[in-house]
C-alpha cells in the first residue's frame, strides 16, 4: 500500500499585517484539507509581517483541523519562552501546533538585540538543537496525569509527576518544569528545514549542523532540493539516518495562474519514486494559488485516490500519522529500570 | 459630593490566579488551561462592555519547603498567545498581558505587542513587571538576577525603547544606553493604538514614580475606600513633574467580589468561600510562608506555633516577599488572642476578605462611590471561581452601573486606548 500523500503550504505574504488575510489564506488551506500551514519569520526589519506564532494564534480559532507551524528562531529567543510558546499554540488550536524551527544569522537582528554578536551557522544550529532539547523536555515536563485536584487531601497536582529538567548546555541552562503543562499533542510537530546540499559529502559545516538538529529532533523535514535525483538522494539519506517516522515534505513552488500550471503542479505531485512523503507548497500569489490549490489541484488528487477527502483526525499529529509521545519522565514499566536507585526510589514510593 | 459631572468607571477582569483566591474545588470549577476557559471569561467581559480583559505571568513554578506547591492551581499558557488566540473571537475587549522586562529583551517584546496590537486591531496592553530574583532566573539565559535597584532603571529603559520601536516605522532606531546597546526596526508599521497600553502594578516609592512617568494604568493593590484615596492622590499628584494631566493615568485597584440575592446572603457566600481559599494545609503554607520553618507537625485547628519566625529563610520561592517576618508574627498572635482564632482562622481573617460583599444592589453602589470619591478610576475584578465567576457581576451588577449613568452601554470606540479615554500618543 502506498504511503499516503502530506501537503502543506506557506501562507508568507509579505506586506500583510492584518489577522484577516491570513484568516482567509488558512480557511483555502482548510478546504483542501491540507496538513498545515506555515509561517515564515525572523528579526529582519523586511519583509513586512507580524510575529508569526501571533498570526497562527489568531488564526487558530477561526480555523479547526489544519496544522499551524510558524517559524520561531532560537538564536535570540529565550528557549523557556519558545516553549511556553509553541505549548500554547497548541492549546489554543486544540492539538494543531508545530514548530519550525530557524535561526538568526543576520548583524542586522543581533544588533537589534544588542546581547551577543552573531555566529558561524553551525554554532547557531547546534544552539537550536539544544532550544530544541529544551522545549522538549519542558513539554514533557508535566506528565499528562499530572492535575489530580484531590480536594481530600487539598492537591491541585500530584508534584510527583512535575519534573525538573535541568538542562546544561554551551550557551543556557534552564531548570524546569514548565509554567504550562503538557500540550494536547504531548510534543508539538517541530519541523525543520534542510536543503540537499546540508546532505552532500561536501556540505558546510553549517548545512551538517542543520542536519544532525533535523535527525534528532524533526518529526518533519522541508526539503529543498533542486531537481528530482538530489531529491530522492536527500530523502533517502535522511531516511536512512533519521527512520521511518520522518515525514520528509519537499519544497514544491506552486505558481498557479493558469490551467497548464495546474497540469504541471498535478504532474507533480502525483509523481510516485521521488522518496518523500509529500509536498510543502510555495505559493506566488497566495490568494490565487491556495484557492486553485482547493479548487482544482486537491479535487482532482482525490478523484485518483492519492489525497485524502478530508480530515479523520483532530490533531496535527493525526494528520501526519505519527502517535502522540508519552511523557519521557512518566514511570512506565521501562522506565523504572532506569531510574532505580536509592534516590529514584524514595520519588516512587513516597 | 461636589458637583463635577460623575465620573465613568473602568472595568477590566482578571483570569482566575495561580493562588489560593481561585477555588479550585468548587464543582463550577473548570479548566484553567484549556481555552474554552479564556474565552468564556473574555466573552463575559465584552459582554459586560468591561475595557479590559487580564492575564498575570508567573515564569516558574511556586514552591515550598523546596518542592513545587501543589494546593493551589498550577500552571498556565503563555499570555500573550492566549491573548492573539482572544482577539479573534472579540471584537471590542482590551487584551493585558503581563510581561516581565528582566527575561525579555526590548526588540523581541516590542515586536510582540505591535503584533497584537495589529492583530487585534488596537487592543494590546502590558502589564510592565520586574523581577530580580534568581529563582524564577534559573529558567533564563539572563540567569539570575538584576539587582534589586536596577529593577526600574532596566524596566523605564526598557519601556522608553519599546515606545522608541513602535514610533521607529520606516526609520532605524538607534539607542545607546545604561541597560541597552541597541539597532532596529520592527517588520510592523506603527501599531494601531500607537502605543499600546502600558500598565504598572509596583507599589513602592520608586513603582509609583515610574508609574507617573511611564503608564497609561495602575494596577494598585489599594482595595479600601482610605488605602485607595491615599494612593490615588499620592499617585496623581506626581504626574504634573512629568507635564501629565491627572486623567492621563488611571488607577484601578484589583478587587475581589461575592454577590447574593441578598446583603446577608452574599456575606454568608464570601464566609464560606474564605473558607475553601483557605483549607488546612493552606493555612499551613500561609504560616510557614512568614515563620520560615516546616510546620507541617503544626495543628490548624490549635493556636498559632509558640517558635518565633526565622526571618534568613528562603523557605518560600517564587512568591511576592512579605515584610518583616517577626513583626508579622506578633501581629497575628495579638490578634488571635484578642478574637481567640485558632491558625486556621487567623490566616481567614488576616488574608483574602472580599474587597465587594453584597447583593448587586450594594456592591454596584459601593464601587460607584470609591470611583466617584477618588478611591480609584475602576477596577480590575478577580473572580474566585474560573471560567463563570464573572457572570453574575455582568449579569446583575453591570446594568445597575448603566443604570446610574456611571458605566458606558457600549463600546464607543475600537481601541483599547479609547475605552480608557487615552490619547492617541504623538510620534517623538
Amino acid at each position: 500500500m502506498p504511503r499516503p500523500l502530506h501537503l502543506s503550504a506557506a501562507l508568507d505574504s509579505p506586506g500583510h499585517v492584518d489577522a484577516g488575510h491570513y484568516a482567509a489564506l488558512a480557511r483555502l488551506a482548510e478546504r483542501a484539507a491540507l496538513d498545515f500551514v506555515t509561517l515564515d519569520d525572523s528579526f529582519t526589519p523586511e519583509p513586512r509581517r507580524p510575529d508569526a506564532l501571533a498570526t497562527l494564534a489568531r488564526i487558530a480559532p477561526l480555523t479547526e483541523r489544519v496544522g499551524l507551524v510558524p517559524t520561531v528562531t532560537t538564536t535570540h529567543t529565550e528557549p523557556f519562552h519558545t516553549s511556553i510558546s509553541v505549548n500554547t499554540l497548541d492549546w489554543v488550536s486544540r492539538g494543531r501546533a508545530g514548530w519550525l524551527v530557524g535561526v538568526s544569522a543576520t548583524e542586522a537582528e543581533a544588533k537589534a538585540f544588542g546581547r551577543r554578536p552573531t555566529a558561524p551557522a553551525d554554532a547557531l544550529w547546534a544552539e537550536a538543537a539544544d532550544a530544541a532539547e529544551v522545549a522538549a523536555r519542558l513539554w514533557d515536563s508535566w506528565e499528562d496525569d499530572a492535575e489530580i485536584r484531590d480536594a481530600a487531601t487539598g492537591r491541585f497536582i500530584d508534584r510527583d509527576k512535575l519534573h525538573y529538567i535541568d538542562f546544561e548546555g554551551a550557551h543556557f541552562s534552564v531548570r524546569g518544569p514548565s509554567i504550562t503543562p503538557r500540550p494536547p499533542q504531548g510534543r508539538p510537530v517541530v519541523a525543520v528545514p534542510v536543503t540537499a546540499a546540508d546532505l552532500a559529502p561536501d556540505a558546510s559545516p553549517g548545512g551538517r549542523a542543520r542536519v544532525s538538529t533535523a535527525i534528532r529532533y524533526a518529526d518533519v523535514v522541508l526539503l529543498d532540493a533542486p531537481d528530482h535525483t538530489a531529491r530522492l538522494t536527500a530523502a533517502t539519506e535522511l531516511r536512512l539516518r533519521a527512520g521511518e517516522h520522518l515525514r520528509i515534505l519537499a519544497r514544491t513552488e506552486a505558481a498557479l495562474p493558469d490551467a497548464a500550471a495546474v497540469e504541471r503542479l498535478l504532474a507533480e505531485l502525483a509523481a510516485t519514486g521521488a522518496g518523500v512523503d509529500g509536498f510543502h507548497l510555495v505559493p506566488a500569489d497566495p490568494g490565487r494559488d491556495l484557492a486553485a490549490l482547493a479548487e482544482r489541484v486537491v479535487p482532482i488528487l482525490r478523484a485518483r485516490g492519492l489525497f485524502r477527502a478530508g480530515y479523520a483526525g483532530r490533531t496535527l499529529r493525526d494528520h501526519l500519522g505519527l502517535a502522540r509521545p508519552a511523557s519521557r519522565y512518566a514511570a512506565g514499566p521501562a522506565a523504572a529500570t532506569d531510574s532505580a536507585g536509592p534516590a529514584a526510589l524514595a520519588e516512587v514510593t513516597r | 459630593m461636589t458637583d463635577r459631572p460623575l465620573k465613568q468607571i473602568h472595568l477590566a477582569a482578571h483570569f482566575p490566579g495561580v493562588n489560593n483566591t481561585t477555588v479550585w474545588s468548587d464543582p463550577a470549577s473548570g479548566s484553567h488551561i484549556e481555552f474554552d476557559s479564556f474565552r468564556h471569561l473574555a466573552e463575559t467581559a465584552e459582554r459586560g462592555k468591561f475595557d479590559f480583559f487580564f492575564l498575570a505571568e508567573g515564569l516558574r513554578l511556586r514552591e515550598n519547603k523546596g518542592r513545587i506547591h501543589d494546593l493551589d492551581v498550577v500552571g498556565r499558557p503563555e499570555s500573550i498567545t492566549v491573548l492573539n488566540a482572544l482577539a479573534a473571537v472579540t471584537t471590542r475587549l482590551g487584551l493585558a498581558a503581563t510581561v516581565n522586562a528582566t527575561f525579555n529583551e526590548p526588540y523581541e517584546l516590542a515586536r510582540r505587542f505591535a503584533s497584537l496590537d495589529h492583530l487585534s486591531g488596537g487592543r494590546a496592553a502590558w502589564n510592565v513587571v520586574t523581577s530580580s530574583d534568581a529563582f524564577t532566573g534559573e529558567n533564563f539565559r539572563r540567569g539570575g538576577y538584576l539587582d534589586r535597584a536596577d529593577r526600574y532603571t532596566r524596566a523605564a529603559e526598557f519601556v522608553q525603547l519599546a515606545r522608541e520601536f513602535w514610533d521607529g516605522g520606516e526609520e532605524t532606531v538607534r539607542h545607546q544606553g545604561p541597560q541597552f546597546d541597541v539597532e532596529g526596526r520592527l517588520s510592523l508599521p506603527r501599531p494601531p493604538q500607537g502605543h499600546p497600553v502600558v500598565i504598572q502594578a509596583g507599589d513602592s516609592d520608586e513603582g509609583r514614580e515610574f508609574a507617573a512617568a511611564t503608564a497609561d494604568v495602575v494596577f494598585s493593590r489599594h482595595s479600601t475606600l482610605a488605602d485607595g484615596q491615599a494612593f490615588h492622590a499620592d499617585v496623581k499628584r506626581r504626574l504634573a513633574a512629568y507635564g501629565r494631566k491627572p486623567d492621563e493615568l488611571k488607577i484601578m485597584p484589583g478587587v475581589t467580589f461575592t454577590l447574593g440575592d441578598t446583603d446577608a446572603e452574599a456575606a454568608e457566600l464570601a464566609a464560606e468561600t474564605r473558607r475553601a481559599q483557605v483549607g488546612a494545609p493552606t493555612a499551613i503554607a500561609f504560616l510557614e510562608q512568614v515563620w520560615g520553618i516546616d510546620l507541617s507537625d503544626h495543628d490548624p485547628d490549635g493556636p498559632l506555633p509558640a517558635v518565633d519566625p526565622d526571618p534568613g529563610s528562603a523557605l518560600a520561592q517564587g512568591r511576592v516577599r512579605i515584610g518583616d517576618p517577626l513583626a508579622i508574627a506578633a501581629k497575628w498572635r495579638t490578634l488571635a488572642t484578642e478574637k481567640k482564632l485558632t491558625s486556621r482562622e487567623l490566616v481567614i481573617e488576616v488574608t483574602g476578605r472580599q474587597s465587594f460583599i453584597g447583593s448587586p444592589a450594594t456592591v454596584a453602589e459601593q464601587i460607584d462611590f470609591f470611583v466617584q470619591n477618588d478611591a480609584a478610576d475602576g477596577f480590575i475584578l478577580v473572580p474566585h471561581l474560573t471560567p463563570g465567576g464573572l457572570d453574575t457581576f455582568v449579569d446583575r451588577v453591570v446594568p445597575l452601573l448603566q443604570e446610574r449613568g456611571v458605566f458606558r452601554t457600549d463600546y464607543s470606540g475600537t481601541t483599547l486606548r479609547e475605552h480608557l479615554g487615552l490619547p492617541l500618543p504623538g510620534r517623538r
